[in-house]
């Protein structure tokens, strides 16, 4: 018995340096080497300040901007969450119609419109950075609007859209998705491009 | 929902996952049995090493009681160690965000997650646990735990094989291949991968971010990758952040999902390979593979069904509440079905926003004992349990004496597989009963009907499952639920260890008998089909009762849009 006490703890040494030092160290400076900028968390730098991360959704409210999906904890990540409800939650429902009725309302769309589902349910981590290509469309009228941008600028949205679908990946991994964050640094460059002829 | 493209994702899951666990199931039979391999030129000194540091002899061999004693020993080890790290760590290195020591019972109850090969999880990584404990404490017990779960199968295949003697293997051996040769190098390749896909590896601090609108945003880091690696691969579960899965610096896109989802499968699909070869029968290999891969396919196939048909319940086209949109609805089932087939209990959705007969299929999974591929090693000695009971009642009903390879199945066999398999469930049921009828038990669930017993249900079956998946609605972090899951993860582990090591025990002792005419062929599609039937009689019959007062009344009263 004793001897195995020993062992046990010998074991456990031994493996605290390979998997617990060694490997991990090994991984982060593959990481770092290769892979910085992912390994790092995919910073968004500007001016040298980090405004956030590729991989994180931010809360947008501004009507200038294109809007993230529900957040459960609001996009601040520490700690991450979700709203867990099931679907005979009384609750879901009530926040599933006040959803579906903001994001008509704001958008200025036709209540019978049809709302990509992602809009109206929270995400599973809270800072979900994807919407899906449709519910991005769908803001497109109320940005124009709101930054008085003409048709043609306008049209610009519907492709900076399409080209910033960056899921399924190959084609075929994964669902359709438009990464937010990128899609409002664009929109940004857009109209900084505009007032630079002005 | 794009149907062609989600039986495309499917469809080439399902290629990856055969191929592999063909060709890496031959890789571990010499890995794990000592032979040459591509790996030895680099290992087999560390190995040798490993071995005059703990001064093992490679070819001195354990009766199974002594296996059985070594093997807890080094657990209960493993416990105390974990235990007093957490409740110390604010005086450790490592400690950037100055986490204080965590409090006793959630400290046991993590401390014997991990180490059962659980990681059910009663807290928020980021939150709770400095990095010294994450890297030095969870991390190393992910790379064991799932270890001593193969060194155990190790010892019932010997069991199985050997003709008229009394030895099963030296579990440091065991211990010691399964993490150089099966666990460390996947581990490496698969980190890697997922870098360079996005998932984290830094030890820097947290990074306080000024969004685009001005408002603050806190962005985690850590040594992320290699934690998730070993806790996809070794069927641990155990996430780095709150969320597991979901966060997208733990599992960035689609790519990093495909291969965290067939990390999960990979090494207890393979090992039914391992095992066939070692038992000298592809065939049977074969036939236990694919009553596994049925299950699967049946698991995954309801769930989607159930979620496509249930999203009419709200004005909307899919049901995307706890989904991620990169993911979309498959990607979330494959992993619901994936995740609790094994015994792994990582998530990439949340389970308690499934639909009912979604989350049935997770709870089924589970109190099946996870033999659906399974947890690494677990899996399969669960799935042997079964197969005892099969050939005994094949037995029974053509009126011959049980055998399986050639050694007789006699009430000393029966005894100890039924006690294996019927352990975890009386600890599922019994401890829901308790919860579910308590003040205290009823206090912590979140969701109100019959998802209120679906959550207590869930608790103990991923406890006592070693799952480590949860409806989170749950808050688990009261002295109850962290003293009683606790028990659960304990009696689940050791309880199902303990009578297969028994069995195997005495199976060794046994002479081979000759096959005749007789014999119950054990590799074809009649042994499938009983295999399966057994599987499926035994879980519906301890489970039916519960499941319905729970998913399956929960899904019809949806149907009438009763809400609570």
């Amino acid at each position: 018995m004793k001897k195995e006490i020993v062992r046990s703890l010998k074991m456990l040494l031994l493996m605290t340096i390979l998997t617990g030092i060694i490997y991990p160290l090994f991984i982060t400076a593959i990481g770092q080497i290769f892979f910085s900028d992912k390994a790092n968390g995919s910073l968004y730098i500007k001016d040298g300040k980090v405004r956030g991360s590729f991989l994180l959704g931010q809360n947008f409210t501004d009507s200038t901007y294109f809007h993230s999906r529900p957040s459960a904890i609001n996009y601040n990540p520490i700690p991450s969450g979700a709203s867990n409800l099931g679907l005979t939650s009384k609750l879901l429902h009530e926040q599933f119609n006040e959803r579906k009725s903001n994001f008509l309302l704001t958008n200025g769309l036709d209540p019978a419109k049809e709302v990509s589902a992602e809009m109206l349910f929270a995400s599973a981590s809270g800072v979900d950075p994807h919407i899906s290509k449709q519910a991005a469309y769908l803001q497109v009228f109320r940005i124009a609007k709101a930054r008085s941008l003409n048709k043609i600028q306008t049209n610009k949205i519907y492709k900076i859209v399409d080209s910033l679908t960056e899921y399924p990946q190959f084609g075929f991994l994964g669902n359709e998705a438009v990464n937010v964050l990128k899609l409002n640094i664009k929109l940004d460059l857009l109209t900084a491009k505009k007032r630079d002829k002005k | 929902m794009d149907y062609l493209l989600d039986f495309i994702q499917f469809s080439l899951f399902l290629a990856v996952l055969i191929s592999l666990s063909v060709l890496l199931g031959n890789f571990f039979y010499n890995g794990l049995n000592g032979e040459k391999n591509v790996l030895s030129f680099f290992l087999s000194k560390t190995e040798k090493f490993i071995y005059s540091l703990l001064k093992v002899d490679a070819n001195h061999e354990m009766s199974w009681k002594r296996y059985a004693s070594a093997l807890l020993v080094s657990n209960i080890i493993g416990i105390l160690v974990l235990l007093v790290m957490q409740l110390t760590q604010i005086y450790l290195p490592l400690n950037p965000q100055h986490l204080p020591n965590v409090e006793f019972f959630l400290a046991l109850n993590t401390a014997i997650s991990f180490v059962t090969n659980t990681n059910w999880q009663s807290y928020s990584g980021e939150v709770t646990l400095s990095n010294f404990v994450q890297m030095l404490g969870l991390a190393v017990q992910n790379f064991i735990s799932p270890a001593v779960g193969i060194a155990v199968l190790l010892a019932v295949v010997r069991g199985i094989a050997r003709r008229k003697e009394s030895t099963i293997g030296n579990y440091w051996v065991d211990l010691t291949r399964s993490i150089l040769y099966v666990l460390l190098p996947l581990s490496i390749i698969v980190a890697v991968l997922l870098v360079s896909q996005g998932v984290v590896q830094s030890f820097d601090s947290n990074v306080a971010a000024i969004t685009i609108q001005g408002e603050t945003q806190t962005i985690p880091l850590g040594p992320a990758a290699s934690q998730i690696a070993i806790k996809q691969l070794g069927t641990n579960g155990g996430g780095f952040f709150g969320v597991n899965s979901a966060f997208p610096f733990e599992n960035s896109s689609p790519l990093s999902n495909f291969i965290q989802v067939l990390s999960i499968l990979l090494i207890p699909g393979a090992l039914v390979f391992t095992f066939g070869r070692m038992l000298g029968s592809k065939k049977h290999a074969w036939a236990l593979f694919g009553v596994m891969l049925l299950m699967f396919i049946c698991g995954v196939v309801i769930s989607y069904w159930s979620e496509v048909s249930s999203s009419s319940t709200f004005a909307a086209n899919q049901l995307m509440e706890g989904k991620e949109t990169r993911f979309g609805i498959f990607n979330s089932v494959l992993w619901s079905t994936a995740t609790t087939a094994a015994s792994n209990g990582s998530v990439n959705s949340m389970h308690s926003s499934l639909s009912p007969i979604a989350g049935l299929i997770v709870l089924l999974n589970m109190h099946l004992g996870e033999i659906i591929f399974g947890g690494v090693g677990s899996g399969l000695y669960g799935m042997f349990l079964f197969i005892l009971i099969t050939v005994f009642i094949a037995g029974l009903m053509v009126g011959r004496t049980p055998e399986y390879f050639g050694k007789k199945i006699e009430s000393y066999e029966i005894k100890w597989a039924m006690i294996g398999i019927l352990l975890p469930s009386i600890a599922m049921l019994t401890l829901t009963a308790v919860g579910a009828t308590t003040q205290t038990g009823l206090s912590s669930s979140l969701n109100k009907g019959p998802h209120g017993l679906s959550e207590i249900l869930y608790a103990f079956s991923s406890g006592a499952a070693n799952n480590g998946s949860a409806f989170a609605g749950l808050s688990t972090n009261t002295n109850f639920y962290n003293i009683f899951i606790g028990l659960a993860m304990l009696i689940g582990r050791y309880g199902v260890i303990l009578p297969v090591l028994a069995i195997a025990g005495n199976l060794v002792k046994k002479n081979i008998s000759p096959v005749t005419t007789g014999t119950f062929a054990t590799d074809n599609l009649l042994f499938a089909f009983l295999l399966f039937s057994i599987i499926m009689i035994v879980g519906a019959l301890n489970f039916f009762p519960v499941l319905s007062l729970g998913p399956i009344l929960e899904h019809f009263l949806m149907q009438y849009r009763i809400n609570f």
